[in-house]
């Protein structure tokens, strides 16, 4: 599987950690949340961009070692390309990727997730974890310009609450 | 994360102010000195200096002194463009999973009894 070509060299080399996590109750049988994980039409329901967003490469190949990429395009012309390699798999109740993250083609971030299925009271408890470390371009003025426009974003969100 | 939280706060709150957005707005293009921030302003140099205060404690710029001139820029720090990017992930994911109990509850409504069975529907089918 090719990866984007990044080009050159970023200006600023930094490497930046962070991890966070999302829990979420569903309504639903675990071995649906794991289907919508594990089976490839199940994910591709759900698993892409926001409205505007086009599909470009859509491959998963869901075993230990196999991979998976979603390739897409915003409605602002930013392209996202996620590439992930399965590390572990316990079928119903666990899965575990690697997966690293390119905006415009250059890699912006790799991670582990950890998404953790359990049964719960009302259907089923999904833990989602992701460990990341965020590269470079944060001082550049494409990754300033993200940040701002982030801000701008957030206050929108905010202000339409 | 809740330091991060509270950074994200405090940018908000500073954010929140007319002025103070068109402060960062016009630090975007480039440094300037507080006297060529507060030019277009229309505002006492005592106001405008509360201004970059609040700005300056919630991370948003940092100022320096040299000589008598005061100069203020973006704070370029990695962490501030981080925080956006980490907050940016978190809510694309809050999206994919707000997405997923959507198509979890449309297939829980395709199928209702044979993927609950303890729920004993009150219509049946015979």
């Amino acid at each position: 599987m090719s990866k984007p070509e990044t080009g050159k060299t970023p200006a600023v080399i930094s490497s930046t950690h962070a991890s966070f996590s999302i829990e979420r109750i569903y309504p639903a049988a675990p071995e649906r949340v794991y289907a919508a994980w594990s089976k490839p039409e199940a994910k591709a329901r759900w698993f892409a961009g926001p409205d505007g967003w086009k599909e470009l490469v859509r491959e998963m190949d869901f075993r230990v070692g196999g991979k998976e990429r979603v390739r897409g395009q915003h409605a602002n012309g930013i392209t996202s390309d996620f590439h992930c390699t399965y590390h572990n798999i316990v079928p119903g109740r666990r899965v575990i990727y690697v997966y690293d993250m390119y905006v415009d083609d250059v890699l912006i971030s790799i991670s582990q997730v950890t998404v953790d299925i359990e049964p719960h009271a009302q259907g089923t408890r999904q833990l989602f974890t992701e460990q990341a470390v965020f590269l470079d371009g944060f001082e550049d003025n494409g990754g300033r310009e993200r940040g701002s426009n982030f801000l701008v974003d957030q206050i929108g969100a905010w202000l339409a609450h | 994360m809740l330091n991060y939280q509270n950074n994200l706060d405090r940018a908000f709150q500073a954010l929140a102010d007319p002025t103070r957005r068109a402060v960062v707005e016009r630090l975007c293009l480039g440094p300037a000195s507080v006297s060529e921030l507060a030019q277009p302003l229309a505002m006492s140099l005592p106001a405008v200096v509360q201004h970059l205060q609040v700005l300056e404690a919630s991370g948003l710029i940092r100022t320096e002194k040299a000589g008598r001139v005061r100069t203020c820029r973006i704070e370029p720090q990695t962490m501030q463009a981080v925080e956006g990017w980490i907050a940016q992930r978190r809510r694309s994911w809050e999206q994919h999973f707000d997405r997923l109990g959507e198509y979890l509850a449309e297939q829980e409504r395709h199928d209702a009894p044979a993927s609950n069975p303890k729920s004993s529907k009150p219509r049946n089918k015979r």
